[in-house]
Order: C-alpha cells, then structure tokens, then sequence
C-alpha cells in the first residue's frame, strides 16, 4: 500500500492506471445503475465476452495484416456495438428468444477471439490480459481513446436520465406516454457496451459483470433515488479499483481480481448489515 | 347520459388471439363520453387484452378498435392509465413525485427535462389522490394502498379524457378500496373512466355500465347485473353477495 503511494510520483505507468480507474469509475456508477434496474445483466455479460472477439480479431490485423492503426480496444468498440445492437434487436423483433440469443453472442464472441489469438504469432499474454485485465499496461494513446468513451457515456446517459428511469422503472407506461422505447433500450445497451470496454481494461472480460453490477447492488440498498444510486456507486467503483490497486502492488498480484473480491465482500458485508439492521426494526 | 353520446372506445367486432388460442372473440361495444365503465370476468378472459388493445400496445386480428375516433396510438396522449402494482419492481430507487413526473412524459423537452408547468402538474396530481405530504418519499416504502394512489396520482397527471385502471384494487384493503372509488366517483365527473376487475359485487354501487368478458363480450347496465348474466359469462353458478348501499342505483344512468 505505502510502496504504492510512493512510487506513484514515479511511474508514469501507474498515473495512468489510477486516471484510467477513475474514469471508468464514473461511467460504471451511472451505467450500473441503469443495468441493474433495468435487469440486463445477462445482457452485459454477454457484451462483455463478444469482446474477446473484437480485440483478438484487432489485434490478428495488427501483428499478421501490418492494420497498425486498428487497435484492440477499437476493435472491443466495434464487437461490443455489433452485440448490443443484435440483442437489442432480438428484443424488439422476437421477446421470448432474447437469452438464448444472449447465450450465442457470449459464445460466440469468445470463440472467434479464441481463434484469432490461436493465429496471431506471439506469446498469449495477450489472451491473459483481455480475460483479466491490465490495467497496468494502458498507454497514453489508449487514456485518451479511454476518456473519449467516458464522456460520451457519462454525457448520454446523465442527458437521458428522466427517459432512461422512466423506461427502467414502467417500460409499458413510457410507451403509452409515447417515448420510443425501443430506441432508449437500443441507446442503453450501447451505453453498457462502451462502459464495459472501459472496464475491461480494468479488470479484464471475466470479470466485467462484478465491477459493473456490485457497486449498483450495493448503492441500490442504501439510495432513494436513482442519482443517489449513481453518485453512490460511481464513488464505490472508484474505491474499489483505486483500493485494488494499491493493495495489490505491494505483493504482486493480479490487480482486476484483487478488485473484484473487495467489491465482492462489501457487497456481502452491505446485504448482511442490511439484513441484520432490519431484522432490528421489525 | 345527459348529451354524452360522444363515443370515446369503440369496438367493432375485435378478436384478438395469442399463439394461436383465441382470447377475445368478434367484441364489440361502446363506452361514451362521461361513462365509468368496467370490465369484469375471469382471469384469462381477455380483460387485459382489451385495455392492451385500447391502449395500442397490441394489434387486433380483426375488427377495429378506435378511441376519440381515431386509432390507439393516436389517441394516447389523451389517455391515463394506471396499471396493476404488481407489474412493477417493489426496490425500485424513485422518489414519489418522480414517479407522478413520469405522466408528464408526453411533453418532456427536447433536452429531457420537466418544466415547471409539469412540476406544478404532478403536485395536483398527488393532491387529488391526498398524497402530497408523501412527495419525497420513496416509492418503495409506501403501503399498497399508498402506491396504488401515487400511480393513480401518475394517470391524473396526464391530465386525461380517459382514464384506464387495471385491477385497482387488487393487494388493497377494503377500506382503501372504498375511499379509491369514492375518488374515481368524483373524478368521473371531468373524465370517462374504465376499469378492469373481477370484483364484481363491490364495482357495481359505483360503475354505470359493465362488460363482462370470457372470450366473448356481454354488456349490460349495472342495474341488470343477475345470477344468470354472471353464470352465462363464468360458466358455473356463483354466489351473488349484496351489499348494503344498493339503494340509489335507480337514479344513476344506465
């Protein structure tokens, strides 16, 4: 922890990761919320894991093609739009067959990227490092691509609030008030799409739907309003992430997964004290 | 109907049918202007389908459904509906005042704000449901009855011609069942109302004209509510209970 804080004046490479985990630290509270509420995160999860295809496929045009320019975390824009798009779709065209949709692009997603990776000459770090993060490794270029997304999802998706909530909360009544339904449930899983690119540079596929869905849970037991769950879980995020990191330097270990098990365990110790606490009222 | 005859919902020989299993068959009728009309029968009996067909959220198979004259998602903007409870998420982080805000949605600006005028809007809404020292309150913590009229609160601020209720008093006491059709009794002075519901007994002191629905479609005037019009539609002989209060009924329309 102390060896954390006090190389951060050091290492570039460190500064960057604290900005990247704050960054998505914000767009995870505001998207999470929606997710949550919402119930989509089948949804996300899949999103998440057609990824692997995105970047394994980016990465396969920039080391065998010589496509320098097409980076994987463009590449994990691209596959995480295409699979919010097509579950969107399958919801609005045919309800009852939207999970196993949600089944097939996770799968699938995952096998082409499997397959690129496999072709791609070179060591499979890269394979670890999209399944579980590396958030140690985010360059100066990606930052910038990183706060692109960041401010695009947090414009939106605060520009939107009061149709977004109105679509969460009574889908059927926002319709009857003639809000285009479709067209917000199409936008937020887009939102989730580039919010789970940013987090998966922080903790990697496997473990997108924690970062995404914990905080949410958590603030969802202590808020009133739907901006109090968002404020609330955006700080939580950016404890966690910023807490991950620094326990995890110190004794080497993976960063994303030292993350997960502390949102992991405050989600816990939350629904026991919540669970506790009202079993004193009554 | 002192010069009601306008027609507010109208079917005309509307079937409607889910996979392939008919749940409403060759229906027509009338509702009018100024009427309180309710919908009773069974479960399964197509109640819901014809406010979802009113409401425009399902299409006929055949037959027309025309509201204020002209088709329902036209028609919407001037409708106010209030669904049942229990379709709704019960930990849902909201404040009271911004579920009723949610009735203003129609005329939500461009850049997704409400105006004061929508403001100002809800909070009639929730006096007229006596629901406004509740504003602040959390949508979760309020009783069933207390939700019932916050969503009731939610399809007045729409500031409707027509107000549609699904199952209003279903999950409430019958005190608060009482009170809600006293206040549905008032406001059917300044709108039409229908409701749907399987209470039959209870609706009939207050409700003009009825429908009872079970596939197919039977109208009558409260009045002539009978055990052999309530067997005809359930199938089977049910016991009819009488309440006190049915004096009167002679002096409403019908």
């Amino acid at each position: 922890m102390a060896e954390f804080i006090t190389d951060l004046s050091g290492h570039s490479f460190l500064r960057y990761a604290l900005l990247t985990g704050v960054l998505a630290s914000i767009a995870c509270g505001i998207v999470g919320t929606y997710v949550v509420t919402r119930r989509i995160t089948s949804v996300a999860g899949a999103i998440a894991h057609s990824i692997l295809g995105g970047m394994g496929g980016a990465r396969y045009c920039q080391v065998v093609l010589g496509w320098t320019w097409f980076d994987p975390l463009v590449g994990a824009v691209a596959a995480a739009l295409v699979s919010a798009v097509i579950i969107a779709w399958v919801r609005i065209a045919a309800q009852e067959r939207e999970d196993t949709v949600i089944g097939a692009v996770w799968a699938i997603g995952m096998a082409a990227g499997l397959l690129f990776i496999f072709r791609t000459p070179g060591y499979n770090e890269d394979l670890m490092s999209y399944l579980f993060g590396s958030i140690l490794m985010v360059s100066p270029e990606d930052l910038w691509l990183i706060g692109g997304l960041d401010a695009l999802v947090v414009g939106t998706g605060l520009l939107f609030y009061n149709k977004l909530l109105a679509v969460c909360f009574d889908e059927e009544f926002a319709r009857i008030r003639g809000l285009r339904v479709d067209l917000y449930h199409i936008l937020l899983l887009c939102l989730t799409a580039l919010t789970v690119v940013l987090l998966v540079t922080v903790v990697g596929i496997v473990m997108v739907i924690a970062l995404l869905t914990l905080p949410a849970a958590i603030a969802s037991q202590l808020s009133r309003k739907l901006w109090h769950m968002m404020v609330l879980s955006s700080l939580l995020t950016l404890v966690f992430t910023t807490g991950g990191m620094a326990v995890s330097y110190g004794p080497d270990l993976p960063a994303g997964a030292t993350i997960i098990l502390i949102a992991g365990a405050c989600y816990i110790t939350t629904l026991l004290a919540v669970r506790v606490s009202g079993k004193v009222r009554a | 109907m002192d010069g009601s005859q306008t027609p507010v919902v109208e079917f005309d020989r509307v079937s409607f049918a889910y996979d392939g299993n008919l749940v409403l068959e060759d229906a027509s009728f009338t509702v009018h202007e100024g009427d309180f009309f309710s919908l009773v029968g069974p479960n399964g009996g197509g109640k819901t389908t014809m406010l979802r067909l009113i409401l425009g959220l399902i299409k006929a198979r055949s037959g027309t459904v025309r509201v204020f004259g002209t088709s329902p998602e036209r028609a919407r903007s001037r409708i106010g509906y209030m669904p049942q409870k229990t379709a709704l998420d019960p930990l849902f982080p909201v404040s009271v005042k911004d579920v009723v805000l949610m009735g203003r949605l129609g005329s939500l600006s461009a850049m997704g704000f409400y105006s004061r005028e929508d403001r100002v809007c809800a909070e009639q809404a929730l006096d007229m449901v006596e629901m406004r020292d509740f504003m602040h309150r959390p949508f979760s913590s309020l009783s069933g009855g207390q939700s019932q009229r916050v969503l009731l609160a939610r399809a007045l601020a729409v500031k409707p011609d027509l107000l549609i209720l699904d199952e209003p008093t279903s999950n409430v006491d019958v005190v608060v069942e009482n009170e809600l059709y006293e206040l549905l009794k008032r406001l059917n002075d300044s709108m039409t109302i229908m409701l749907v519901t399987h209470d039959l007994g209870f609706v009939s002191r207050y409700v003009k004209n009825v429908a009872c629905v079970n596939r197919r479609l039977v109208t009558h005037p409260t009045c002539d509510i009978s055990g052999e019009m309530i067997s005809a539609v359930y199938g089977s002989d049910m016991h009819m209970i009488r309440h006190d209060a049915v004096t009167g009924r002679g002096d409403r329309h019908g």
